[in-house]
């Protein structure tokens, strides 16, 4: 079963050959059994199993829709109600939420169950998993490697079959580049595609929910849950969501594929290189084109990422004071020491590194400097993409400069650590949709990402394509060897 | 050497919406600690703010009534800082782009017009409170205001005196309330102002200023006003130095005391909000609004004067909502003249509401009593005094006023007969009058009116009265 798509399961479910209850203690017990890779948070099988037999009943019924019985892994920052909610922080250790976000919300209502909260970078601050106060998350493929972050446990829970698909988020790259390491299919849609009320916000210009599983119909399937308006975020968009999963045929034939110039260049290692220019051959070979395109202010990016989401998180972090809820320090002195000690315990280093970033940017004398310098950057990064996509229909490049590193290289360097956001944060910036999509091997046999970024609400041509290239090869079934 | 004060303020209005400005929860005061805090309000992990439609209508309408400039852009900023009623640890409100720039409010003082020039007004959300009393060592937090709608109206340093200040203040109350943007209860700190004072020799730069924070009452402002120029002119002519400070009125001692120096003042980093687009008014929008709004005070003011109700008057009628359509239902309720109608609202039932400390609107007095009221002045069967009677009586007890002027016995006696025989009996009863009056002596007619009116009780119409002994005494001679 669990090397089965969703689709697959969703058929089987929907042809009464298995029950949600039996899929769901079935992944259950692979998630129990996959404690030492620690891609789960919370996992509460009394609740996950009430939600089986509700789907169970809703199927019997015969109203059942495509996820009704589909278990699902959720990012741990979505609130879901009466499920703790931690952001992978200790200041929300104990934090159990009273609501649902939108997106879980969607789920419920298509009848998809609940399978646990997945490990994360704290408050979705990391590049590699290790940031979490519940530990780092094993890549399945190798466990001395990171599974990337920070939809970390996400990616692990598609990739070692704990799950058949989660959700995850992406504020510079947290879906693709854990996809990436992890040889499965991420999803970031179009900033405002997907409702951001009730995920606990990191950077909320850049913050958008979507999507891990193990095949671009997957991934259509869970988008058309996770996306439509909703009226609590004033950014989401209203907007029809278009039915992707019948929009996946069609092929290339004719479409232009863009290659930024600045994509394919030193930075980016050869054992990632080959594997990404092979599927852009294949592409090529079922009748698309090639353009080069460029982004010339691709080389701001990370700068300025790293001015702009720090700056919004360290004000979107401050509603964590110990005060209403979450941790609260013990022995303070008066309520400014209270505060201090509060957010000092509470908070991780990276996360107290951001929180510190961000204050600093926006600080009286220098948010002329950094803050708005950043936003007019930010502006000129988006022109580069509307300037290459009249050129070209989708662009296609790497998701990350390498294959997975190990655990520990990257960690007492938050500069290294950045820069493997290279090739995820422009399309942020941008608030444009990016996909990886499994591509093949690199070094030590790790998984290799290509990444797709469409234009504005191109998530279905995106799909297409991934769907396209997926016909034809196999790479997205390849599962770690422990694990599949 | 003589001093110039220079004042400008900062007002708070309570916006009267039902609903918060970024949530659902209601705005109703007085409700048990943290019952109207939704999880926006509490700022539940995941939460967003949606603005409400409701109190951009009523910034609009403010601004148009002030002749300010509606931005067809503008942009909520986050105000961060840390305090236990500021649940998100940043306030939402506008800083660099608000929804009203420009604007101004007519004051008059000591009989002279003035206008004080507005440079701003834009929208907030409001913190909740903390609760002292309750917890033993410990403070309570409630969130029930915290996320109530805010319009900060700020005016230019215009104001010269303590009495402008209170006369502005005053102003812009009733405009709030006029316009139907605020309920301006003060008690309820739905109205609140900071001042900002400097004082400087005349022909000098500005000096250095203090705020006092939240007045929230007129004799507060004028008081925590008068003791800060005091104190800062005591200070300088002492040849000390006004430090820039934010200071506290105390009512109790008379006096504002420091509460934060300009040194301890936050970074409050302010940037915009990326949870909310920015702000954007259509023209079509504002021309909506326009078109509700409906007569502002000042039109209203200067229709009355044009109807021969003296200024005075004119500008106690327009002080307030309640005021002018009180006047507008008792006119439409009655024949009399509108300087009639406006005599006696200002004169004998302001007068009446002031003495039990309510509104016009609770008096027992509707317009449409009083209208009849009025109409039996006019059309002679009550004198003015007998009509005050009648006022006082409903105003008492209820009634309509027709009964009443029966159950009184207030009558006029118009009946020519029964006056012309009241006039013969005193003619014949004071042959000494009659006398004087033909021996040319002016004051015995007086007198003799005097009689016919106490022989009647005061119900004989004097008018009536005059004519038939003047007639009488004529005819005689």
């Amino acid at each position: 079963m669990h090397n089965s798509t969703l689709a697959k399961l969703s058929g089987e479910l929907g042809a009464k050959k298995v029950s949600a209850v039996e899929v769901a203690r079935y992944y259950l017990g692979r998630i129990a059994s996959a404690k030492a890779l620690n891609a789960f948070i919370t996992v509460d099988e009394e609740k996950t199993l009430v939600l089986a037999k509700a789907a169970d009943a809703r199927i019997a019924k015969g109203d059942a829709a495509p996820l009704t019985g589909i278990p699902i892994a959720h990012k741990d920052l979505f609130c879901a109600d009466g499920w703790r909610t931690t952001c992978g922080s200790k200041i929300l250790e104990n934090f159990v939420a009273p609501y649902d976000a939108h997106v879980i919300g969607q789920f419920k209502r298509a009848g998809a169950v609940i399978l646990g909260k997945t490990n994360m970078d704290e408050f979705a601050m990391g590049s590699s998993n290790e940031n979490s106060h519940f530990g780092p998350v094993k890549n399945p493929w190798d466990t001395a490697a990171v599974p990337g972050g920070s939809s970390g446990g996400s990616a692990t829970a598609v990739a070692a079959r704990l799950a058949p698909a989660a959700t995850g988020t992406d504020t510079g790259g947290s879906i693709r580049q854990p996809a990436s390491f992890t040889g499965v299919c991420g999803l970031r849609p179009t900033y405002g595609r997907v409702s951001r009320y009730g995920m606990v916000a990191f950077a909320s210009s850049l913050d958008q929910g979507g999507a891990l599983a193990k095949t671009a119909l997957d991934l259509a399937l869970m988008l058309e849950v996770m996306a439509g308006f909703d009226e609590r975020d004033s950014t989401c968009m209203d907007r029809p969501v278009e039915r992707y999963s019948t929009m996946l045929e069609g092929g290339v034939k004719g479409l232009r594929i863009g290659l930024p110039r600045e994509y394919f260049n030193k930075d980016l290692a050869p054992d990632v290189a080959a594997p990404i220019r092979a599927a852009i051959d294949e592409l090529v070979k079922r009748g698309a084109t090639t353009v080069e395109v460029t982004l010339p202010n691709q080389h701001l990016s990370v700068p300025v990422y790293y001015v702009l989401a720090p700056a919004e998180a360290s004000s979107n972090l401050s509603r964590f004071d110990g005060v209403r809820y979450g941790f609260r320090a013990q022995g303070y002195a008066d309520l400014a020491d209270m505060y201090r000690k509060t957010r000092a315990q509470g908070f991780g280093a990276e996360v107290k590194r951001r929180i510190m970033v961000g204050t600093y940017v926006l600080s009286h004398g220098y948010y002329d400097a950094y803050y708005l310098q950043a936003q007019k950057i930010r502006r000129l990064i988006a022109r580069d993409f509307a300037e290459a996509f009249a050129k070209c229909d989708v662009i296609a490049g790497p998701a990350a400069p390498s294959v997975a590193f190990d655990l520990g290289v990257k960690a007492a360097d938050p500069v290294q650590m950045y820069l493997e956001d290279l090739y995820t944060v422009p399309v942020n910036l941008a608030g444009l949709p990016g996909m990886s999509v499994p591509c093949g091997f690199g070094a030590k046999g790790r998984p290799v990402g290509m990444q797709l970024i469409g234009n504005y609400w191109s998530e279905a041509l995106m799909l297409r394509v991934a769907h396209a290239y997926q016909q034809v090869t196999d790479w997205h079934a390849k599962g770690p060897k422990d694990w599949s | 050497m003589t001093w110039e004060v220079v004042i400008g303020l900062e007002t708070h209005a309570q916006l009267t919406t039902a609903s918060k400005i970024f949530s659902g929860a209601s705005t109703a005061f007085g409700a048990p600690p943290n019952t109207q805090a939704s999880a926006v309000d509490l700022a539940l992990p995941g939460t967003l703010p949606v603005l409400n439609r409701g109190a951009v209508e009523r910034a609009i309408r403010f601004g148009l009534a002030v002749g300010g400039k509606i931005a067809p852009v503008s942009v909520f900023e986050r105000k961060n800082y840390f305090y236990p009623d500021l649940p998100k640890g940043y306030q939402v409100s506008q800083y660099v782009q608000p929804v009203v720039s420009g604007g101004s409010i007519a004051i008059v003082v000591g009989g002279a017009e003035k206008t004080v020039r507005l440079t701003r007004a834009h929208l907030e959300e409001d913190a909740g409170k903390l609760l002292h009393e309750q917890f033993h060592g410990m403070s309570g937090v409630d969130l029930n205001r915290a996320g109530t709608p805010l319009l900060e109206i700020v005016s230019e340093p215009d104001m010269r005196s303590a009495a402008e200040a209170v006369a502005y203040a005053k102003a812009l109350h009733s405009l709030v309330r006029w316009i139907g943007i605020c309920d301006g209860n003060m008690q309820e700190g739905s109205f609140r102002c900071d001042a900002n004072v400097s004082v400087r020799r005349a022909g000098e730069p500005l000096g250095t200023r203090c705020e006092i924070k939240n007045l929230n009452s007129f004799r507060f402002l004028e008081r925590a006003i008068e003791f800060e120029v005091r104190r800062q002119v005591e200070l300088i002519e002492d040849g000390g130095k006004v430090v820039q400070e934010t200071r506290l009125f105390d009512p109790d001692r008379g006096e504002t005391r420091p509460m934060r120096s300009k040194e301890d003042a936050h970074d409050y980093r302010y940037f915009p909000d990326p949870d909310l687009l920015p702000l954007e008014i259509t023209a079509q929008w504002i021309g909506e609004v326009k078109r509700s709004l409906g007569k502002l005070p000042a039109q209203v003011r200067r229709e009355y004067e044009a109807q021969g109700v003296k200024a005075g008057i004119a500008a106690v009628l327009t002080e307030s909502p309640a005021n002018s359509q009180f006047v507008a239902a008792t006119a439409s309720a009655t024949r009399a003249p509108l300087p009639l109608v406006a005599n006696w609202i200002a004169g004998e039932l302001m007068s009446l509401a002031n003495e039990k400390n309510v509104e016009l609107s609770a008096l027992p007095v509707t317009p449409q009593r009083f209208g009849k009221l009025l109409d039996r002045i006019v059309d002679g069967t009550v004198s003015a005094k007998a009509a005050k009677q009648v006022l006082f009586a409903i105003a008492q007890d209820g009634g309509e006023p027709d009964d009443l002027i029966e159950r009184l016995g207030l009558r006029q006696i118009s009946d020519s007969g029964a006056l012309e025989a009241a006039v013969e009996k005193v003619i014949a009863a004071n042959a000494k009058l009659v006398d004087d009056y033909r021996a040319g002596k002016e004051k015995a007619f007086n007198a003799l009116v005097g009689e016919v009116m106490k022989a009647t009780r005061g119900k004989a119409n004097p008018a009536q009265v005059n004519e038939i002994l003047r007639r009488r005494m004529a005819a005689a001679g």
